[in-house]
């Protein structure tokens, strides 16, 4: 009772005239970026980060929240009339969703997929809101060494589980670590990487990658293959309102869909994908008619929307109680606690208790104004899809400067954001994941941290990360991430050729 | 199965190689305190430094033997848009010094139209002007992020 207690604290917060405004906000650009092609919710996070200089913490906490759980309601809309998915999450509901829209039933898709993401995220919302307090408990009993194990975990999780090539996915999580390492050591005061540049010894800021991986290398990459043409819009065709028989085949994939989302996003092995392709998988085994899979069956939408928003809802718990982000945007909004000089982790309940509960609140207040921002005013959404792609990535890279140059109006600055961009084109063109190197970038100096921390504890004794039996376990499970699946497919291979 | 190498993505792979040289020569040379040598600052550097060497020398041969796994063969690059954002930001660059923010946004705003196939360049010039004035206002004035001086940004 406890939990409610606090939680209703939160709510007194968030539900005051100034925080709803910007949980509005957030929703409202989170829809809007969500249904952009080619910009999403780290980059939003990313350009708005300066406003930690200007709010309190749970204000800007709270716009944030909006903008995460709006792309994910403004992703599918994307998804289902374009069949362009606006991130790899949705990219399962362009399956059926597609279908659906081009046989004159977008209403319905669009309709499953806003009331099932709001039913999940508020189901998943419930279960961050009553199984944050007992992760922390747990967390606090980690020392060190369990958190350097925990982030292995989600370092291998995110590069070479996810993604379609574990040694890509490596690559580019090492060359995110690199990136971490530019900048003076915290705990000897060594310039690193630095090549003698002053502007190099803050290292390298996160915006400016982001904004670079994000907008600029997007904008490269299309152009570079423009000549091959565009996608075309499907019109908004359908009755908004879910049929009795529709809205019998949904609730029940709603809830599958939550059920498999929140752990999935909660493990810090994390990331959206996976649950969505799981719960299609389920929902295609379990439908009464499995031959509409493929040719836009309901569930096959209402399923993974549920599934990629209470997995985005689950993202939240080890960012919350761990300071673990195991997604690019919570990995943003962890440089956002840094900036306000917040250190996130277990004690993050304790210390800056105001302001966790008052986001847990305003995620159950954004789910419900995204409800009503996506399903009544879903026309204006279509209207922000038309917008021609000569003018919106002209646009999209007027604001990336702003990013890149608002940090210290450094040409400089707004090389490296060139650089970045070419290396990002360069990325999408050859299929090498974007997630491990921003994770790499920002999580890498805390796990040297709590590397070296161990390591100081057990008097520079390296076994002391097997030694321990948490970490152990932990690393073994990291390890298994990665041998498990050429272990398995050369066993495949083995019994076909037997 | 021996498959031809594929020169682009073995100037990519061959690209990453170099930047993990790089970032070797840099770990070496930071100097190192023998009160830290056990846990010391180099041992990440070094840790990363390496884990991208090999990786990026796997993909090297990956791209060798005919190519990164899973990765068809790219569509050749449309230069003539390419080229038109490309000259679109080193406007930009070099235009936010002198003129200021707002200019600057003109040029890059109606160069990447144009590399998307616009044909209007004035009223997209007009556009971006909008954009510029409206991004400026909203984050120079609304969150406090200092965009530098210019000619118009004096007078707002």
């Amino acid at each position: 009772m406890e939990t409610l207690a606090l939680l209703a604290g939160g709510f007194a917060t968030a539900l005051s005239a100034q925080n709803l405004l910007f949980a509005f906000a957030g929703c409202f650009l989170g829809t809007a970026v969500g249904v952009l092609p080619g910009i999403g919710p780290a980059l939003t996070v990313a350009l708005l980060l300066p406003i930690t200089f200007k709010v309190p913490a749970a204000s800007a906490f709270i716009l944030f929240a909006g903008v995460y759980y709006g792309a994910m309601y403004g992703g599918s809309t994307t998804s289902i009339l374009l069949n362009t998915p606006g991130e790899s999450a949705t990219i399962i509901t362009a399956l059926e969703g597609f279908q659906m829209a081009k046989q004159g039933r977008a209403g319905p898709a669009l309709a499953t997929a806003a009331i099932g993401s709001f039913v999940a995220g508020t189901i998943a919302t419930v279960a961050l809101t009553f199984f944050a307090p007992i992760v922390v408990e747990l967390a606090l009993k980690l020392g060190p060494a369990e958190y350097f194990s925990l982030m292995v975990i989600a370092f291998v999780a995110v590069s070479a589980v996810l993604g379609s090539s574990a040694v890509r996915g490596l690559t580019m999580l090492f060359l995110g670590l690199v990136f971490g390492i530019v900048g003076v050591d915290l705990q000897t005061g060594q310039p690193r990487f630095t090549f003698g540049l002053i502007e190099l010894l803050d290292g390298i800021e996160v915006t400016i990658v982001a904004v670079g991986l994000f907008a600029v290398a997007e904008t490269l990459h299309l152009a570079s293959r423009h000549r091959y043409g565009e996608d075309q819009l499907l019109p908004l065709s359908g009755s908004l309102w879910l049929t009795r028989e529709d809205f019998s085949r949904s609730w029940k994939a709603w809830l599958r869909g939550a059920l498999i989302g929140f752990p999935f996003g909660a493990i810090p092995a994390g990331g959206a994908e996976l649950p969505t392709f799981f719960s299609y998988y389920i929902e295609r085994k379990l439908a009464g008619r499995p031959e509409e899979f493929g040719r836009g069956a309901i569930e096959g939408v209402a399923g993974p929307e549920a599934a990629n928003n209470a997995s985005a809802a689950g993202v939240l718990m080890p960012m919350l109680t761990l300071g673990l982000p195991t997604s690019v945007t919570a990995a943003i909004m962890l440089s956002a606690f840094q900036s306000y000089g917040i250190q996130p982790g277990p004690l993050l309940f304790q210390t800056q208790g105001d302001l966790v509960w008052s986001m847990i609140a305003s995620l159950y207040i954004g789910n419900a104004m995204l409800l009503v921002l996506n399903l009544p005013l879903i026309g204006l959404w279509v209207r922000v899809l038309r917008i021609p792609r000569p003018q919106l990535y002209g646009g999209i890279l007027v604001f990336a400067t702003i990013g890149a140059y608002g940090v210290a109006n450094s040409v400089i600055d707004l090389a490296v954001m060139y650089a970045v961009g070419l290396m990002g084109m360069l990325m999408k063109r050859y299929d090498f994941p974007v997630a491990p190197v921003v994770l790499g970038m920002i999580l890498g100096p805390l796990a040297e941290q709590s590397f070296r921390q161990a390591m100081t504890i057990s008097q520079g004794d390296v076994t002391t990360f097997v030694t321990r039996p948490i970490s152990a376990t932990f690393l073994a499970l990291a390890a298994a991430l990665v041998l498990a699946p050429p272990v398995l497919r050369a066993y495949a291979v083995s019994r076909a050729r037997a | 199965m021996r498959a031809h190498p594929r020169r682009d993505e073995l100037a990519f792979a061959l690209l990453l190689v170099a930047f993990a040289l790089l970032s070797l020569w840099q770990t070496l040379a930071i100097p190192v305190s023998p009160i830290y040598a056990r846990v010391g600052p180099t041992v990440f550097p070094w840790v990363a430094s390496v884990g991208l060497l090999v990786f990026s020398l796997v993909l090297l041969w990956q791209a060798w033997r005919g190519g990164f796994p899973g990765v068809d063969r790219q569509k050749a690059v449309d230069w003539r848009s390419l080229g038109w954002v490309g000259a679109g930001l080193a406007a930009n660059a070099v235009l936010i010094t002198t003129l200021g923010f707002v200019f600057a946004a003109v040029a890059l705003f109606a160069c990447t139209a144009r590399g998307f196939g616009s044909r209007r360049p004035v009223r997209d010039a007009l556009i971006g002007l909008g954009v510029g004035l409206a991004a400026f206002l909203g984050f120079a004035r609304l969150l406090g992020v200092n965009m530098g001086a210019g000619i118009l940004e004096g007078l707002l």
